[in-house]
């Protein structure tokens, strides 16, 4: 299949009083047409800066400094804010954390849903509302509540109107910034029951920033594991789950609370992420690393592929490869 | 059939009850709205209330308010009553130019402003706040003095002092709004520059200038006043409380009460009419400040 979007050594700084912050680093991936690549990682790992640097929308301080993001081909770095505009709900989408402020408290969804149809199509009034009168079925909001405010629905209800915008166009891509985070677990279900169907239905590629394993782990195909601005591990859902490679995918899975263990005692990983002002000499992760020797205090360890499409960035398997 | 006229006269008793007002300070807003309003009607039909011309001589000079003269006559032999209703109008135009001029400017340069950023925002906010930073009516003075005398200038002269009010506000609104999710939203949906600031920021910012628009149009109210009462507002013989407030003093220490007291009273009826509405309306806008 073909690749919808190739990231190649993304590097995306924040420059701030305190340092420069190298929040991605030197990141590449790639994502097929109609795949899910779940993006995990902890809180500061980068993640959801890499998800807003793919539609340009880095908040100053930040700023792409180096990489690709081929899309369909395309350098979207090189690309100006006039034309970028045209792919930014067009071909490439975003639901957002946080359905509770991320629609205009003053206007009514089914205007929310034209005002995006219209804004990239040329169509009359007429069939905008047709359009949005899909959507809304499409995600499960009876229509008679398009006349409706956001703070007259629920939380749960807001994120469906969230996801109806981000599909208003049929987007290629869509990134989904910790879509469920702010929803019970309940409706965290269903919107990720609806997030499934739309997937199959819309054909769409889709990037899935969540630090919820177990919610990634439900819908992705593809794993890359982030920590402290670059990508640690890569693989197939199935191969990261089962026999994952980096000290931190281990660290990480093991702190996923388990009630079926006898041992209930929560483990964790040792230390906190680093300071990205200054990260660690050598690999990122050595000071919390159970397996850290000399050469990881010392030099950088290259991201080896192991298997076909299954990446590593440490050194312990550099010998077996 | 007995359901539709139940609910149809629960509907009715219900929108009563949205304009009635529940507390005090609601009142108040009514009552300033009540006094806005009249003012402004007079100022509409002032042809048809004022019972002589304003400006022409009808009695003797300096009568006490008499049946025929029902406020009395000032030093030149004009009615009161009639140059009190003409003065309405330009009490009421000044104001309300004064208001929109300031208004539309210190909004739309706000919302360029704090949405902009960067230089554009510090060039402006040293302006508005250099305006700011004079005392309002030295300022106004200095203005009408080198606009000259006239309806449009007094109005500008005011409008300046009351610009920067709203800018800052608006500022500060945009300043908040533009880093809100929603207007990131927004740009991730692809929205223009101009749809985010007039569709998604705009809107938002509406909602906190009536309660400013009506306490600073009972500011200009006394800032018109005081600058008629300087002779720096409109031209001689046009009905003009302040001025006519001025005119009438000079005979106060005669006991010639009547042609000073009757302006000044309707200067202060404005002012408090605008004052109790802006206060209300805030209170009212405003649920946290309700106990």
């Amino acid at each position: 299949m073909q690749n919808l979007l190739i990231i190649e050594n993304l590097e995306v700084h924040y420059y701030t009083r305190a340092g420069t912050i190298k929040a991605v680093d030197r990141v590449s991936l790639s994502i097929k047409k109609g795949e899910t690549l779940g993006l995990i990682g902890e809180s500061g790992s980068g993640k959801s800066t890499l998800g807003l640097s793919i539609l340009k929308l880095v908040p100053l301080p930040g700023r792409i400094v180096g990489g690709k993001l081929l899309f369909n081909g395309k350098d979207l770095v090189k690309l100006d804010n006039k034309h970028m505009r045209k792919f930014r709900g067009r071909r490439i989408s975003m639901v957002f954390q946080d359905p509770m402020t991320s629609l205009n408290p003053l206007m009514r969804i089914g205007e929310h849903l034209i005002e995006t149809i219209k804004t990239h199509k040329k169509v009359t009034q007429k069939e905008a509302e047709e359009r949005m009168a899909l959507l809304l079925n499409e995600v499960g909001i009876p229509f008679e509540r398009s006349k409706d405010y956001p703070h007259q629905f629920s939380g749960g209800m807001r994120q469906r109107v969230g996801i109806a915008l981000a599909i208003a166009l049929n987007p290629d891509l869509l990134i989904a910034d910790e879509f469920t985070s702010s929803l019970d677990v309940i409706v965290q279900f269903q919107i990720l029951n609806l997030m499934k169907k739309l997937k199959t239905s819309y054909q769409m590629g889709m990037i899935l920033i969540s630090h919820d394993i177990s919610l990634v782990a439900e819908i992705a195909d593809k794993i890359a594991l982030m920590y402290a601005g670059q990508i640690v591990e890569f693989a197939q859902a199935k191969v990261f789950f089962e026999k994952h490679l980096h000290p931190y995918s281990e660290g990480l899975l093991n702190s996923v609370p388990n009630i079926q263990l006898s041992d209930q005692k929560l483990s964790y990983i040792p230390g906190m992420p680093p300071d990205l002002t200054h990260p660690p000499r050598g690999c990122r992760f050595h000071p919390r690393c159970p397996y850290a020797t000399d050469i990881c205090r010392e030099k950088e360890p290259p991201l080896i592929e192991v298997e076909t499409e299954h990446m590593v960035k440490c050194f312990r398997y550099e010998l077996r490869k | 059939m007995t359901e539709i006229k139940y609910s149809a006269s629960r509907f009715i008793a219900s929108k009563l009850k949205s304009i009635c007002p529940r507390t005090v300070i609601e009142y108040f807003a009514l009552i300033g709205f009540i006094i806005i309003l009249s003012i402004i009607l007079m100022a509409i039909f002032a042809p048809l209330i004022a019972p002589y011309n304003p400006i022409k001589k009808v009695g003797e000079l300096l009568e006490s308010p008499n049946s025929k003269f029902i406020l009395g006559t000032d030093g030149l032999g004009r009615d009161i009553l009639s140059r009190i209703i003409f003065g309405a109008r330009t009490a009421i135009c000044v104001t309300l130019l004064a208001v929109s001029i300031s208004l539309s400017c210190g909004v739309l340069l706000g919302l360029v402003s704090g949405y902009v950023g960067g230089k554009t925002d510090n060039i402006f906010s040293l302006v508005m706040d250099a305006v700011y930073s004079f005392p309002g009516l030295i300022l106004a003075i200095v203005l009408a003095a080198m606009l000259g005398p006239g309806i449009v200038n007094t109005a500008i002269a005011i409008a300046v002092i009351y610009t920067p009010t709203y800018f800052r506000i608006v500022r500060g609104l945009v300043l908040s709004l533009k880093e809100s999710l929603f207007v990131e939203a927004a740009r991730a949906i692809g929205a223009k520059d101009r749809t985010i600031v007039f569709k998604y920021i705009f809107p938002n910012v509406l909602s906190s200038i009536p309660i400013v628009l009506s306490l600073n149009a009972a500011d200009a109210v006394l800032t018109l006043a005081a600058l008629s009462f300087l002779g720096l507002g409109l031209p001689a013989p046009t009905p003009d409380w302040g001025f006519d407030l001025k005119a009438g003093h000079a005979y106060l220490a005669s006991k010639i009460w009547w042609p000073s007291t009757f302006p000044g009273l309707m200067i202060v009826l404005l002012t408090l009419g605008f004052s109790l509405f802006g206060e209300g309306l805030n209170e009212i806008m405003n649920p946290e400040l309700r106990k």
